[in-house]
């Protein structure tokens, strides 16, 4: 082999552009979305953009948006009650808290002074990408972003709007979908993507320290440099930022085998709603001195304070992977699966994901260059098995072996096996398009449940008879993980779906003892409803750490808890 | 009638290549291997023909280190009916190889070679050409579509040329090679993941057949592509053009 490689693999970038790189193609209908299935970018050449984080991502979203978004929040300094109606719940009935100020012409002089003016924006392109959600259906009417370069320059921001009572939103990717990273008024939103520094990478322990505006691609790039993975991946990839996942406490599609972010963030650095800064950004594997801050702002979806550094630990590269996509008759058959996989896969296992023919089928009919592994007929429920191991032709013997079985068993009525990376793309590339397909397919209630694994399907059943043919329900999602996404798909948004939908799906979810946010949060959409899932003593409690470290409440107000009991 | 298909073993075409620090090529450890994609398509051509009933039996052929055995196994999980392995630790250049093919057509007697256009990993595009030199064979290259008329002995095929397609006819037997747009492969089932199992592997060794393995061509040294810097902002047009003129001297 010589130095044409690389040439040769550059100029036949023509070559199956439909299976490894198809990212690129599905931006015909939303062009502002392809970030997010990007395929991995130089490095430099991100981190060296500083327009990234809004011009370029999203501009587009603007001709996508309008006509349909009911936005009363362009109210701004009133102080009377108004509906405020977003498509991604039941009605609620909201009003701005008249507590907070509104932003005059002295405020914009000292941001601009102290942040420069580049990094006080109010274009208004802008401005409606920053305010819109990435599903677009909330939709925010704040007037200023703000981009902090330095956690003195986030201290400094906090301190000035909490003095002068002005709300605020901190914005990662804005690739949320809760509605929790966009402005429900005229909070200011304060987006990270300037703070996109790697501060420090330890091969030997493999801990790596950064600023919490890298995107999670990014990071992902610069590890496989370096022999590492980063502990999760999710389809946002090539817009989510480190901050916004740890605040989500986003678990995605690696967490069957690396656990929860609770697990592999070693610390945080925030900063709170007075500006004080939290350094709390150990890279100590074992720590017991006091209470663990740092799990407060895991998972608290902005609503505590602003996280500006991460510390996380990231497991090596394993050299072997292999991917199966797989067909079973019967949501009983996926189940026993799983069971099987735990026991005989168990130290190789790393993904265990399903969906159901009627997602499939959206994927098919939505996403351009998606070919079904598995003509010609559909199947009832589609599996994706991955191992991730040290030895290729170990492991690869032992997956063959167990699918095989498994197919004996009929466990599993037929199924491919990828033989090359590009093939393993494009089984994943079916199940990560999944949101993607809802999307271009019309209105769409999502649902993040968790459940117990042998009840998750039954909802989706109850709920497709409760709705009948008026909408689409489908059922996706970490079943390794118990982890289910319910999605509703219809042509337009529609009240009395929705009053079909609400509160059922939350009462269901609730009696089997499940958690009505699995992985995505509270955020707007689900802040009144949080008792479903957590009891009145614990959301008391959880009032009162809001109150001690955000006394005013400017940090995202409005989500994740009732409004009622923090305003 | 008999098909044999070449498929070579090389870096997965989705791997980022990192050239080793001494420049003596390009790091194959721990790297992912996978078949040559225009390998893939040459063994569905192949499959095609004889699923149309035009063909009775597919032969895959690879060459190189004993690892070659699991790409042959992918081969045969596609529905080749069997393999053929040429063991070597050697470095193999196409000559060494179209000399090695010929050699297995003698024995096998196939009326259809068909070979990927080239492989992604030395770009040579070179064996399918020499080995039809060799046998004096036609050869049909670049193929974008193929077609066998077995009553007549002929196969037909499509060659994506600049400006536009030619078409070929060409008397069997005929060495073939494959261009992207001529089928999309099939994926490895279970099913035939587990009737692979049974295939059988044939080994030969290049002096079992008779060939030295020798190389005319000495690699000097590889390297990287040069680093593309990343780009500037400018605030003016003026800048802009002072930049082109001053650095970039272009205007
Ligand atoms: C296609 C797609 C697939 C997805 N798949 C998954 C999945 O598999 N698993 C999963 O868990 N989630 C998934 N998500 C949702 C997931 O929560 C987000 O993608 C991601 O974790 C949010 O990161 P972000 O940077 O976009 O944050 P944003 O959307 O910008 O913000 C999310 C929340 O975090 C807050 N926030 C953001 N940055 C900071 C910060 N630095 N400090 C404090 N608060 C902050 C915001 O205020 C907001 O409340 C998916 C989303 C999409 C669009």
């Amino acid at each position: 082999m010589n130095t044409y490689c690389r040439l040769l693999r550059r100029s036949s970038t023509r070559y199956l552009l439909h299976r490894s790189n198809s990212n690129s193609q599905h931006s015909t209908q939303f062009p502002g979305f392809r970030g997010h299935f990007g395929t991995s970018r130089p490095l430099e050449q991100l981190l060296g953009d500083p327009k990234r984080t809004l011009s370029t991502v999203f501009p587009p979203l603007r001709e996508h948006i309008g006509s349909g978004l009911t936005s009363a929040c362009n109210v701004a300094g009133h102080t009377h009650r108004l509906p405020c109606r977003f498509f991604g719940s039941a009605p609620i009935v909201m009003q701005r808290n008249p507590k907070f100020s509104t932003i005059n012409a002295d405020d914009i002089t000292k941001f601009k002074e102290i942040l420069g003016e580049k990094n006080v924006v109010q274009d208004e392109e802008r401005l409606l990408a920053a305010n819109t959600d990435w599903m677009r259906k909330y939709k925010g009417s704040s007037t200023l972003v703000l981009q902090p370069r330095t956690t003195e320059e986030v201290s400094w921001i906090l301190k000035y709007c909490n003095s002068r009572c002005l709300a605020v939103v901190p914005q990662g990717g804005n690739t949320g979908l809760v509605g929790g990273s966009v402005p429900v008024f005229d909070e200011v939103i304060i987006t990270m993507g300037s703070m996109k520094n790697i501060i420090s990478f330890d091969k030997v322990s493999g801990i790596l320290v950064c600023e919490a505006g890298c995107i999670l691609e990014n990071l992902v790039s610069f590890l496989d440099s370096q022999g590492f993975v980063m502990p999760l991946d999710l389809g946002a990839k090539g817009s989510c930022q480190i901050g916004g996942n740890v605040s989500t406490n986003a678990g995605g599609l690696r967490f069957l085998r690396y656990g929860s972010l609770h697990g592999n963030v070693l610390g945080l650095e925030a900063v709170l709603a007075n500006g004080t800064v939290l350094d709390m950004l150990g890279t100590l594997r074992k720590d017991n001195t006091g209470y663990d801050l740092k799990h407060l702002f895991i998972g608290s979806e902005g609503s505590l304070g602003i996280i500006s550094k991460v510390s996380i630990l990231v497991p090596p590269k394993l050299s072997s992977v292999n991917l199966a996509f797989l067909a079973c008759k019967d949501y009983v058959s996926c189940q026993n699966l799983l069971l099987e996989a735990k026991r005989k896969l168990g130290e190789i296992l790393s993904a265990f994901e399903f969906l159901d023919s009627d997602s499939m089928d959206l994927v098919l009919n939505h996403l351009e260059g998606v070919r079904n592994p598995l003509p010609p007929s559909m199947h009832n429920f589609y599996v994706l098995i991955e191992t991730t191991g040290s030895d290729q032709s170990y492991d690869k013997e032992k997956l063959e072996a167990f699918l095989l079985r498994s197919m004996e068993g009929g466990l599993i009525s037929d199924g491919v096996l990828a033989q090359d990376i590009n093939q393993a793309f494009s089984f994943w590339r079916i199940r990560e398009g999944v949101p993607e397909a809802l999307m271009k397919a019309g209105a769409v209630y999502k649902y993040d449940l968790s459940l117990p694994v042998e009840k998750m399907y039954d909802l989706v059943e109850a709920m497709r008879i409760r709705l009948g043919p008026a909408a689409k329900v489908v059922g996706y999602g970490h079943l390794g993980d118990g982890n289910l996404h319910l999605n509703i798909s219809l042509p337009e948004y529609d009240d009395t779906v929705l009053g079909l939908v609400e509160p059922f799906v939350y009462e269901w979810t609730s009696k089997y003892r499940g958690s009505i946010s699995a992985e995505h949060g509270l955020g707007l959409m689900k802040a009144n409803k949080i008792h479903y899932s957590k009891s009145p003593e614990c959301v008391d409690l959880m009032v009162s750490i809001k109150k001690l470290l955000d006394p005013n409440g400017i940090l995202n107000p409005y989500k994740v808890l009732p409004s009622s009991l923090t305003s | 009638m008999k098909i044999m298909v070449a498929i070579k073993r090389v870096v997965d075409y989705a791997v980022k290549i990192r050239v080793k620090p001494d420049k003596t090529g390009v790091e194959t450890t721990n790297v992912k291997m996978s078949m040559n994609p225009f390998c893939e398509i040459a063994l569905e051509e192949a499959l095609r023909i004889r699923e149309s009933g035009q063909a009775s039996e597919v032969v895959a052929v690879s060459m190189g280190p004993q690892q070659c055995v699991d790409t042959l196994r992918t081969g045969l999980a596609m529905g080749a009916d069997r393999g053929i392995h040429v063991e070597t630790k050697e470095m193999l250049y196409p000559l060494s190889v179209a000399k090695l093919l010929r050699a297995l057509v003698e024995v096998e007697k196939p009326q259809i070679l068909i070979l990927g256009k080239q492989a992604i990993d030395d770009d040579c595009n070179q064996t399918g050409q020499m080995v039809a030199g060799l046998l004096n064979w036609p050869q049909g290259t670049f193929a974008s579509k193929v077609v066998l008329d077995k009553e007549k002995q002929e196969l037909t095929v499509d060659r994506e040329v600049d400006g536009g397609l030619e078409t070929l006819c060409l008397d069997l037997p005929a060495v073939i090679t494959t261009d992207l747009r001529l089928n999309q492969p099939r994926y490895a089932t279970l099913p035939n993941i587990m009737k692979a199992k049974s295939k059988v592997i044939k080994k030969y060794t290049p002096e079992e057949l008779n060939v030295e393995i020798k190389s005319d061509l000495e690699i000097v040294q590889v390297t990287e592509p040069p680093k593309r810097k990343s780009g500037v902002m400018v605030s003016s047009v003026d800048e802009l053009i002072d930049k082109l003129k001053n650095e970039a001297r272009v205007i």
